[in-house]
């Protein structure tokens, strides 16, 4: 179960809104999927993105994932704390797990995106 | 596995199979690219074929004393390195595609990876390039990725060969490649440190230069980090027997052509690129990387390590479109360097040394004859200024039996007569007398 008040992307990452600022990182879905994450690469502070720009890559035994920036922004504060300890994606991507942070400019385009509900059944409808 | 061409019959029932003709199968390739004629001669039979190559082949000079370098060396090659090399067991040019299932290859791979940190002194190696050129370019790819900048300063004491491959490999990228000019053979560091800001991803140097001059970059290194860009140095790994390591200097990428090690000069290759660098940069390393790991009952076994970087796992965004090494060659270098030992590889550097510092001054002292550069800073190889041009007397040089070495217009502009002179442990005393005694008598 995640948190309450996320959203989230068919690309499985979640993004939580807070003022005018906001966090994303990747879905438990996206974790479990990728087994035992081994390398973050977060993206630079201060880069400018727009909604499905690459943004980050995190790096499993078995495969290297982009990770998509749900919404346009800047990158605010990146997880530092990754770079030492990927694995604690694994162990709590909803919160500890956290990979930027970053001003969205229309909060319009995260509101647009799925719920929790939606997204589940999005991929029950993957399996 | 044997190339096995198909017949006609057998296309044709194919063709039938899936219901296309051939020049369906062909259609989507533009008319105008297609081509009517390969324009190739007529075939000949195996007999006319050898005695075809054998005539061609007969027109190398292959008996000539060798003094030619800029590179590529006549090192001494002990026979016991054929000799395991060539074991069938070894004998691929490849990564197995089954990687795991061929431990020994792994185990020599892993080895090979280790001799090169040694040499060195860096941490992490992959499982080798395809040459030194292409490994200066990939280090210099690495360090785009690692600084996420696109600026590069290279010296043109860096290998010409390698900087002409380094232009048409950027040509369609968005990296400004930035040139310095050296002075008195070595780096121009005035105008390194100018160039050097915030936007260079990295400064590129050579240690010994394609000069054959010795430097020490250890100030430039310092110079480099304090702009958060990095030191990639090319090197020549026999130097290091003797001279301080570009990781002593802070270097962060090294890159070099090993065929000085136990591989024969051979126009066209195979030779081998090698790189190592610090172990932070490892996850920007292209190529195979071959680690040490335990398996299920706690045997020492070797794997294939950090894949996700490469194309077959990462496509388009992998560290390099390289998937393969020259593994037969790596193979190569590491029983060279086995065979020599730490010893081995100390005494034949030296002796190059040495050789190189007898033969500049018989050279020198030769009536019209001039070292190019004030710094007698040299290992193997040194620059002379000849009264005429370079290009005549190799010309003539060849035919008196001597590959007298590089004549370095084609690359400067402005050394029209110098030559550049590479001597190894190969090389006489009477030898290196007899060179000195032909040049003279040719100016």
């Amino acid at each position: 179960m995640a948190p309450k008040g996320l959203f989230f992307t068919e690309n499985h990452e979640w993004i939580k809104l807070e003022g005018d600022t906001a966090t994303v990182g990747v879905t438990d879905h996206a974790q479990e999927s990728l087994g035992e994450i081994t390398f973050v690469e977060l993206p630079i502070e201060g880069k400018e993105l727009s909604a499905g720009d690459e943004a980050a890559v995190v790096e499993s035994s078995k495969a290297a994932s982009d990770v998509y920036s749900p919404a346009g922004g800047t990158v605010t504060e990146v997880n530092n704390a990754l770079e030492d300890n990927p694995e604690t994606i694994n162990e709590s991507c909803y919160e500890d797990g956290w990979i930027w942070k970053m001003t969205v400019k229309d909060k319009s385009e995260v509101e647009g995106l799925i719920d929790e509900q939606a997204y589940n059944k999005y991929v029950e409808g993957l399996e | 596995m044997p190339f096995i061409s198909n017949t006609d019959q057998q296309r044709h029932q194919m063709l039938e199979a899936i219901g296309m003709t051939m020049d369906g199968l062909f259609a989507d390739i533009p008319q105008e690219l297609m081509t009517n004629s390969l324009n190739l001669p007529k075939s000949m039979t195996e007999q006319q074929v050898r005695s075809h190559l054998a005539e061609m082949a007969g027109k190398n000079h292959i008996d000539l004393t060798c003094f030619l370098g800029g590179g590529f060396y006549d090192h001494f090659i002990p026979a016991a390195v054929y000799s395991i090399v060539s074991r069938s067991e070894f004998y691929t040019a490849y990564t197995p595609y089954q990687p795991e299932l061929s431990q020994g290859t792994l185990q020599a791979i892993y080895e090979f990876q280790s001799s090169v940190c040694r040499l060195t002194d860096m941490e992490v190696s992959n499982a080798s390039l395809y040459d030194g050129g292409t490994a200066i370019y990939e280090a210099m790819m690495m360090a785009l990725r690692i600084t996420r900048r696109n600026k590069i300063v290279i010296d043109d004491s860096v290998n010409p060969i390698y900087r002409v491959m380094m232009d048409s490999y950027t040509q369609n990228l968005k990296i400004e490649l930035e040139q310095t000019t050296s002075i008195d053979g070595l780096a121009n560091r005035e105008a390194i440190l100018d160039k050097l800001d915030d936007k260079t991803a990295a400064v590129i140097l050579q240690n010994p230069n394609f000069f054959g001059c010795i430097d020490d970059f250890t100030d430039i290194a310092q110079a480099a980090h304090e702009k958060g860009a990095l030191l990639i140095v090319s090197t020549y790994p026999i130097s290091l027997g003797i001279l301080k390591t570009p990781g002593q200097m802070g270097a962060d990428i090294v890159t070099g052509e090993g065929q000085s090690l136990g591989l024969p000069m051979s126009f066209g290759g195979p030779y081998l690129g090698f790189m190592a660098s610090r172990k932070k940069f490892v996850r920007q390393m292209p190529g195979r990387i071959v680690g040490r790991t335990t398996d299920r009952q706690d045997r020492r076994s070797f794997v294939l390590t950090l894949q996700p970087r490469e194309q077959h796992i990462r496509r388009d965004k992998a560290t390099s479109n390289i998937c393969s090494n020259e593994a037969l060659c790596a193979l190569t270098a590491l029983v060279y360097l086995s065979l020599m030992g730490k010893e081995g590889l100390k005494e034949t550097a030296q002796l190059c040394a040495d050789k190189a510092s007898y033969a500049y001054q018989r050279i020198t002292a030769i009536p019209g004859v001039e070292a190019h550069f004030r710094s007698k800073w040299f290992f193997n190889e040194f620059v002379v200024d000849l009264p005429c041009d370079a290009a005549d007397v190799v010309a003539k040089l060849i035919e008196k039996g001597f590959a007298a070495g590089f004549p370095l217009r084609r690359y400067y502009n402005d050394m029209e007569n110098s030559l550049l002179i590479s001597v190894t442990e190969k090389r006489s005393k009477q030898q290196i007398g007899l060179l000195a005694e032909a040049l003279e008598s040719v100016l």
